[in-house]
């Protein structure tokens, strides 16, 4: 399958998501550059890597959300493409408002780094197909702003609706309810702060992430 | 023609960094300080054709995001 990973000054994660995405899909993803205006043809899975796109000026992710190329994953997402944010890229997404609320700095002030036990709370959605329901993962998480926030009628909604799919077994960074990963409503745009992509081989100290780029593959394809 | 844009977090909404600040500010001996909440200001060089609406579509836009932030446009004398 063909997919892309978006690259934006300040982005360092697209290579190592390049390389989940290779290793998944059997084949290299396009790197696309922010100032492109179209995705090459056929994609059918857009990765938004994590880093600090454009040194996290005004708000982490407010700048890339208004690049280019954003407006070409915001229509490959209305015909129904997935689009797998990750930590910045997750940030992105809410800023360019494929996902609801926001991302603020830590509630402990603290960059986070490290492991985290996520609770999955859904493998109804595609990128959690890989995945049963209330399973426990370990992912990375390395972030500063990853406090995740939204008015109580959004987050009611998101719980009702499924779409909160991982959640930190315990507080990371002050998120509403927890908060590590949501999807759109149509369940084809999955935002999250955790790293699935540096957990791909068991050099890496486990494989929980790559079961989510497998599930979704084999959901998608 | 300037225009200044106070961006500032909605109240309710967490300001962790302006708990940092108020901490500091009590560790330093200043008493009295009931809360702090940290903002930007953002100033922005006009042209005399730019109406407030468009300063308006500015914050909207980009300057604030107005899920978790106000924002206040103040027009300066030239």
């Amino acid at each position: 399958m063909k997919s892309a990973v978006i690259v934006f000054p300040g982005s360092n994660c697209d290579r190592d998501l390049a390389v989940a995405l290779r290793e998944t899909t059997g084949e290299a993803p396009a790197m696309v550059w922010h100032r492109e205006t179209e995705l090459p043809d056929g994609v059918g899975l857009i990765g938004i890597p994590g880093g600090f796109s454009y040194g996290d000026y005004l708000r982490s992710g407010a700048m890339a959300a208004r690049s280019p190329i954003m407006r070409a994953v915001a229509a490959a997402a209305d015909r129904g493409v997935a689009v797998l944010g990750v930590c910045n890229g997750f940030q992105v997404l809410t800023e360019a408002g494929l996902l609801p609320g926001a991302l603020m700095r830590n509630a402990g002030l603290h960059f986070v780094c490290r492991d985290v036990a996520l609770t999955v709370e859904n493998s109804q959605s595609a990128f959690t197909s890989g995945y049963d329901a209330g399973e426990t993962i370990t992912v990375p998480v390395a972030h500063h702003d990853g406090n995740y926030n939204a008015d109580p009628d959004t987050l009611d909604r998101l719980e009702g609706e499924g779409r909160v799919v991982f959640r930190y077994a315990d507080d990371v960074n002050g998120s509403a309810r927890h908060i590590a990963g949501i999807v759109n409503e149509a369940g084809n745009v999955l935002g999250m702060m955790p790293h699935p992509e540096r957990r791909i081989e068991a050099a890496h100290g486990g494989t929980d992430g790559r079961r989510l780029f497998e599930g979704l593959i084999a959901a998608i394809t | 023609m300037k225009a200044r844009v106070y961006v500032t977090l909605k109240n309710g909404v967490l300001d962790p960094q302006g708990k940092a600040i108020h901490r500091a500010l009590a560790g330093l001996g200043f008493t009295g300080v009931e809360d702090v909440r940290a903002g930007k200001m953002i100033e922005l060089d006009l042209a005399d054709s730019v109406a407030d609406a468009d300063i308006e579509a500015m914050c909207r836009k980009l300057l604030a995001n107005t899920v978790i932030e106000n924002f206040r446009i103040e027009r300066l004398a030239a």
